[in-house]
């Protein structure tokens, strides 16, 4: 932990916030692409130190929002069924499907398990050689190898009765989706550190080609974030673009290649549903030939019935940074973290999780006070 | 029981279990049945543990006899797992969770009632380990358990153990503790590092291993609110942290008295390793439980006072000034955080989930 601390001092942070202030010339609109990033600029308040100059919109980097409502309702009705147990990360649990969410479907009567990790899913399956265990593997790439390493170990020591529902998601595609768009604004992207300690940054710099645009490699602590938004902010005033990493602390170019090697064993690059953010082509992964025994959705198939996602729910323009949560007529009204229409109000992650969590309701507390 | 029987497992911390635990090593339905079985259960287990007069009458009900002073009761059902963790068990927080609880009224915690719902199959050994603790906590807060009752559920419908107990204690007269009497100005006391007791059942519970063991805060309140309260410093609020953390407790607060709470983040004491683990599962400690931490909101003029005393109760943190009640009438609690800007503490919607990544 002191290794964090030095990461949310309190002159650091300044420093930087008054580095951008030095720096800006005039206005420009930089996307956090991590949810992890969105929570700790409206917790810690960091938006209030930029300059008006300088606007932060939050990204589509939160796994639980952008899982599709199919899904869902897939691992709900694996749920129920008699001999199964599905496992999830805590953060599913209350995104809701088209009738129901997980603990919904636990209060029914499903065997629904919260895990840590993949492995102990894993483990859950050894122990009950009689049920079925699927653990549902939602994440970018920073969870993908771990998930990987269930399913390879699951094959190694031929647990049988254990799958992956897999909704693996990949930053690039998404990346490029928000900058292929018409309606885009955004000027300059605070890459995830945790996805490119993974990754590393190669796969971005086709990106900077195409679109001219900076990308910097970010961490999560309030010194990283006020840093990640001044080297990008620096590299927009000069006219460059180029990846630059300010996470140097867990990032190289290179990433893991031990993780990527897993990856790229285990799965392979496929077309993905978003939610509010449409298919979009090599965005997701799933598992390989080799590896298709475990896929679950294809051991248990459901029958796909109408899905519902609420009319009234704006999360596609939330993830892909068009409008802010408080700009959504049904935030804090029809839509709370006990009555979700969406998935960014319930997850960890989700902007309109963090808006209302932390700013009374969207609106920024007195800051002056 | 003697030292020579066949198990060798019924002496526990050099007290002897009564049950024969050759015979009935684990608990039958014919336990809670109203039989024999259940007589013996009684008799040789819980009234041998909680003795007193009142228990030892075997009415349907406890006749207490009061002074003058008002009552103050409260009930709460504990069903934590596992049984048994580090700093406490089931056992001792049924006693000391309501005992709490009746510290936070300024009451004088006298009588429990304890309420057993025991799964078929339970070992013996289990039900007696926790007797055991309830009646050292029982005795170590001065309280006498003298109404109980048991019930035996079928196996797989239950998780070991469950206990309800019941408290009533007297307030003497003068004597209005509550968030009603919640003044601006006032100060905001905590005894302590807060969210240690959710991370140890957790740590437990989910098998997550740290370099350290991490001990439960389970405590008793009552003598440290007694001398609170006879030292003439004028309380105003008093609340246990328990479910929720401080931010549930101190929300709950600030919307029944209609007041706006400030605190700083940085008076605020959470260990190192509570603060490493809940960075690992994304929880946020002033949503975590405590079991041994309470609030004091208090006249500024007497936090000196009320300070020192509670030192000396809990000698292993400095007990800290965390924040302030605030002229704006709006019911809300808000946290300062390292920068000086501000955020609202909301209550969650439920417990905590940890997250993805």
């Amino acid at each position: 932990m002191k290794y964090l601390d030095e990461f949310r001092d309190a002159g650091a942070a300044r420093y930087w916030a008054e580095a951008i202030k030095r720096t800006v010339t005039r206005p420009w609109t930089v996307m956090e692409v991590c949810g992890g990033q969105t929570h700790a600029i409206v917790k810690h308040g960091l938006d209030q130190l930029l300059p008006d100059e300088v606007t932060l919109v939050h990204g589509p980097g939160c796994p639980v929002c952008v899982t599709p409502v199919e899904l869902i309702d897939h691992a709900i009705a694996i749920s129920l069924q008699p001999e199964t147990i599905l496992c999830s990360f805590g953060d599913m649990m209350r995104v809701p499907g088209s009738e129901r969410d997980l603990l919904s479907a636990k209060a029914e009567g499903g065997d629904v398990r919260l895990v840590y990790s993949p492995m102990d899913a894993l483990d859950l399956a050894k122990a009950h050689p009689d049920r079925e265990v699927v653990f549902f593997a939602v994440g970018f790439e920073t969870t993908a190898p771990a998930n990987a390493m269930a399913v390879y170990q699951a094959r190694q020591q031929e647990v049988r009765n254990f799958s992956l529902l897999v909704s693996h998601v990949r930053v690039p595609p998404a990346i490029e989706s928000i900058l292929s768009s018409p309606q885009n604004q955004v000027q300059g992207f605070l890459l995830a550190g945790h996805v490119c300690t993974i990754m590393g940054w190669e796969e971005y710099e086709p990106l900077i080609e195409k679109y001219r645009i900076p990308l910097v490699v970010t961490g999560f602590e309030p010194v990283d974030i006020l840093q990640g938004v001044c080297m990008c902010v620096e590299q927009l005033e000069q006219g460059r673009a180029e990846v630059a990493n300010q996470y140097t602390r867990a990032v190289n170019r290179e990433g893991n290649r031990h993780a990527q090697e897993l990856i790229q064993q285990v799965f392979e690059i496929t077309p993905r549903l978003w939610r509010g953010m449409g298919t979009i082509t090599e965005s997701g992964l799933g598992l390989t030939p080799a590896f298709r025994d475990f896929d679950a959705a294809q051991r248990f198939p459901v029958e796909k019935g109408p899905t519902r996602n609420s009319p009234d729910c704006i999360s596609g323009d939330i993830l892909l940074g068009l409008k802010k949560p408080h700009e959504c007529p049904s935030f804090g009204t029809s839509c709370t973290p006990d009555q979700p229409l969406g998935a960014p109000m319930v997850s960890s992650e989700g902007a309109c999780a963090a808006y209302y969590r932390y700013r009374n309701n969207g609106k920024v507390y007195d800051l002056k006070h | 029981m003697t030292s020579n029987t066949k198990s060798g497992k019924d002496t526990i911390e050099g007290l002897q279990c009564p049950i024969p635990l050759q015979d009935y090593p684990r608990v039958l339905l014919a336990h809670g049945g109203g039989g024999r079985l259940m007589r013996q259960l009684i008799e040789k287990m819980f009234l041998a543990a909680f003795d007193n007069p009142t228990l030892k009458l075997m009415n349907d009900a406890a006749v207490l006899k009061m002074d003058s002073s008002s009552l103050a009761m409260t009930t709460d059902s504990y069903v934590v797992q596992p049984l048994f963790f580090p700093g406490g068990d089931i056992g001792s927080l049924a006693v000391f969770g309501t005992v709490n609880d009746l510290a936070m009224c300024g009451a004088e915690p006298l009588y429990l009632s304890a309420g057993f719902i025991l799964e078929e199959g339970l070992p013996m050994e289990t039900l007696w380990r926790v007797v055991q603790s309830m009646r050292t906590a029982a005795q170590r807060t001065g309280v006498q358990i003298v109404a109980g009752d048991t019930k035996v559920i079928d196996t797989g419908t239950g998780d070991g153990l469950y206990i309800n107990t019941t408290g009533v204690g007297t307030v003497k007269s003068g004597i209005n503790i509550g968030p009603a009497q919640v003044r601006q100005g006032d100060v905001v006391l905590v005894n302590g590092d807060i969210g240690r007791h959710g991370i140890a059942i957790m740590a437990v519970r989910e098998g997550l291993e740290f370099e350290t063991t991490l001990e439960s805060d389970c405590a008793p309140l009552a003598e440290v609110v007694k001398e609170l309260v006879d030292s003439g410093v004028e309380l105003h609020c008093l609340r246990d942290l328990t479910r929720g953390g401080l931010a549930a407790g101190l929300i709950e607060i600030a919307h029944s008295a209609g007041v706006h709470i400030h605190i700083s983040e940085k008076y605020i004491s959470v260990q190192e390793d509570v603060r490493g683990a809940c960075e690992i599962l994304g929880l946020d400690p002033l949503y975590v439980a405590n079991e041994g931490r309470f609030v004091v909101i208090l006249p500024e003029k007497d936090s000196d006072k009320a300070k020192a005393i509670i030192e000396k109760h809990f000698p292993a943190f400095p007990a800290r000034i965390i924040g302030k009640v605030e002229k704006e009438a709006q019911p809300v609690v808000t946290l300062e955080n390292f920068l000086g800007s501000r955020r609202v503490l909301d209550l969650p919607s439920g417990e905590q989930l940890p997250r993805i990544c």
